[in-house]
């Protein structure tokens, strides 16, 4: 099988975010950045998948600035074969936009499977995987938990509210992972050794506005300050009076 | 002209809560833009769609086929663009449920438009400006969309729904036809009744200050005695196994704005309070004093958790005389 994982560089999610003085954007030094942690799932689901056809290739493509390549070694250090880096160092809001640059890379290049992380913990968009599916006409399943695939079929699980929703679909496809859908492995010595190694092509594209710009990014409004209504089970009363009448919740 | 598009969901034939939401903010912005409201509803034969006037809807379009009760992706997209390409929309707006998670990226990569998802705020001057969270709400951007139609779906809970009533004209479309790659089979329904966190306006959630699995006994009997409220858990104790994926807020989780949040045994992870912080009120229990989820807590217990929860779980099942 011939995989591709659409991966993406992310500030840590135990990261606090300091606005820049331009208003529009995070401050990103002293930002610890990862791979997205979903896209560990994508990456873990395409080695399985290429060690159980016996064959095939993993490649590994992000999008962003020169900094994401040290974000593609981890996923060749992971057991991907080889990696590809689109750079550009402009950033689109509109996921439209995102997804038709990776498409025009992906198109006609021979994958069996795309698959990408459930969303990005930056922008939370958890869309460009499956308009990359719409723009090369494939079917795709967003946020999936199980997978199954064989014989040019794959059958998958993904949560919806109150249930799981099971789908069935022709490849190629899109599919993006939810945490859950394996247990990605550590890079071992020997990986990270061996990335260092494995072809990484940087090709530069353009990234277009795509029709939405930022106005404003701000930190969201501090909560008013809140209190501690007492000590041990003797406050319940307490708390439940204050739940009744100043919160009215209760 | 500035209409409005609100594509509505269904699960078993019967219109979902955030319908009411969608056609509150549908209406407001087709108010602002002069513009006026129509309702797309998708599923089985004979879904109830004679309330949708209560909250705005000027027309209501129902495209029906048994094709149509469970969410299929191709199916529901060409029948949302049909429809959009068919009128002057300014919008084409959603839930950010499961489904319109998958259904709005579909339908802006169809329309090649802007796609604004999970907002918690439309605004309307000369054009639509959206607000949504970014970095799991750790911060939120506004954005201007200068591209006409747009999709935007809307966070769940983050919409007051609000009564404007119209006396709507009601027309059905047949389903496109269209050649199924995907097709979606079946819902496993959880076992038992079960609210999801996104969706819940109380969620009780539990942190590693449980100290083992079986002590989420605790969380789901103060969920069941606030009637109607949803269980979550901390990444620990999902990452534990504790409790599933579904279950877990924060930012490698789910984003929430219940009503009343409740945190037992939670100390408060950046990642967590990313979650959550958007709660209209939030409770927490917790035997630190110091532990960071007391810092945007509205109020708070310290103390045993194993002494304070089945307290409270009891006087609120007093209270509510269950």
């Amino acid at each position: 099988m011939k995989i591709a994982v659409c991966i993406k560089r992310v500030p840590d999610t135990a990261t606090r975010i300091k606005i820049g003085a331009d208003g529009k954007s995070i401050v990103e030094d002293g930002v610890k950045f990862v791979l997205n942690p979903y896209d560990e799932y994508a990456i873990e689901e395409a080695l399985q998948l290429k060690e159980k056809s016996g064959d095939g290739e993993v490649v590994a493509i992000a999008m962003g600035s020169a900094a994401s390549q040290e974000t593609i070694r981890g996923a060749l250090a992971m057991g991907v074969d080889r990696g590809l880096l689109l750079h550009t160092d402009a950033v689109s809001l509109n996921p439209v936009t995102v997804a038709k640059v990776l498409a025009a890379e992906l198109d006609g290049a021979g994958y069996d499977l795309i698959l990408f992380g459930k969303l990005a913990v930056d922008d939370y968009s958890q869309a460009v995987g499956t308009i990359v599916s719409e723009l090369l006409s494939i079917p795709s399943v967003q946020a999936v938990g199980h997978l199954e695939v064989a014989d040019g079929k794959g059958t998958a699980e993904r949560e919806i509210e109150g249930g799981v929703e099971v789908v069935e679909f022709s490849l190629p496809a899109v599919v993006t992972a939810d945490k859950g859908l394996n247990e990605p492995r550590y890079p071992a010595l020997r990986g990270i050794m061996m990335a260092k190694k494995k072809p990484l092509e940087v090709k530069p594209v353009e990234l277009s506005d795509g029709g939405m710009t930022v106005i404003q990014l701000a930190l969201p409004p501090e909560r008013p300050e809140g209190r501690i209504v007492g000590e041990g089970p003797d406050a319940v009363p307490a708390l439940i009076e204050a739940l009744r009448t100043e919160a009215k919740v209760l | 002209m500035a209409n409005v598009l609100a594509v509505l969901e269904q699960r078993t034939g019967t219109l979902k809560q955030v319908s009411q939401e969608v056609l509150t903010a549908a209406r407001s912005l087709a108010d602002a833009s002069g513009g006026s409201v129509d309702a797309l509803v998708l599923g089985p034969d004979a879904i109830d769609v004679s309330e949708l006037g209560t909250h705005g809807a000027d027309r209501v379009i129902v495209v029906e086929g048994d094709d149509l009760t469970l969410y299929q992706p191709e199916i529901y997209a060409a029948a949302v663009v049909g429809q959009t390409q068919s009128g002057d929309y300014v919008a084409v707006m959603m839930s950010a449920t499961a489904m319109g998670k998958d259904l709005g990226p579909r339908v802006a990569a169809r329309l090649d438009c802007p796609l604004a998802v999970d907002v918690t705020g439309v605004e309307w001057s000369e054009g639509i400006t959206v607000s949504r969270p970014v970095y799991s709400g750790k911060a939120v951007c506004r954005i201007s969309i200068t591209a006409s139609p747009c999709v935007v779906s809307l966070r769940p809970n983050a919409f007051t729904p609000r009564e404007n009533p119209r006396d709507p004209s009601t027309e059905k479309v047949a389903p496109p036809n269209v050649e199924v790659r995907a097709r979606t089979l079946e819902i496993k329904e959880a076992e038992k009744a079960h609210l999801d966190v996104a969706e819940a306006s109380v969620i009780v959630s539990g942190g590693r200050g449980l100290r083992e699995a079986e002590n989420f006994a605790l969380v789901e009997d103060l969920a069941e005695a606030l009637g109607n409220a949803a269980v979550g858990a901390s990444r620990a104790v999902v990452d534990a196994g504790w409790r599933s994926h579904a279950d877990q807020v924060g930012q490698t989780g789910k984003t929430v704005s219940p009503q009343l949040y409740v945190a037992i045994g939670i100390s408060g992870a950046i990642q967590h309070l990313a979650g959550m912080r958007t709660s209209k009120v939030i409770v927490a229990i917790n035997k630190d004093r110091d532990a960071p989820i007391f810092k945007i807590a509205d109020y708070g217990i310290v103390g045993d958790l194993f002494e304070i929860v089945p307290r409270l779980t009891q006087e609120i099942k007093n209270l509510r005389g269950v």
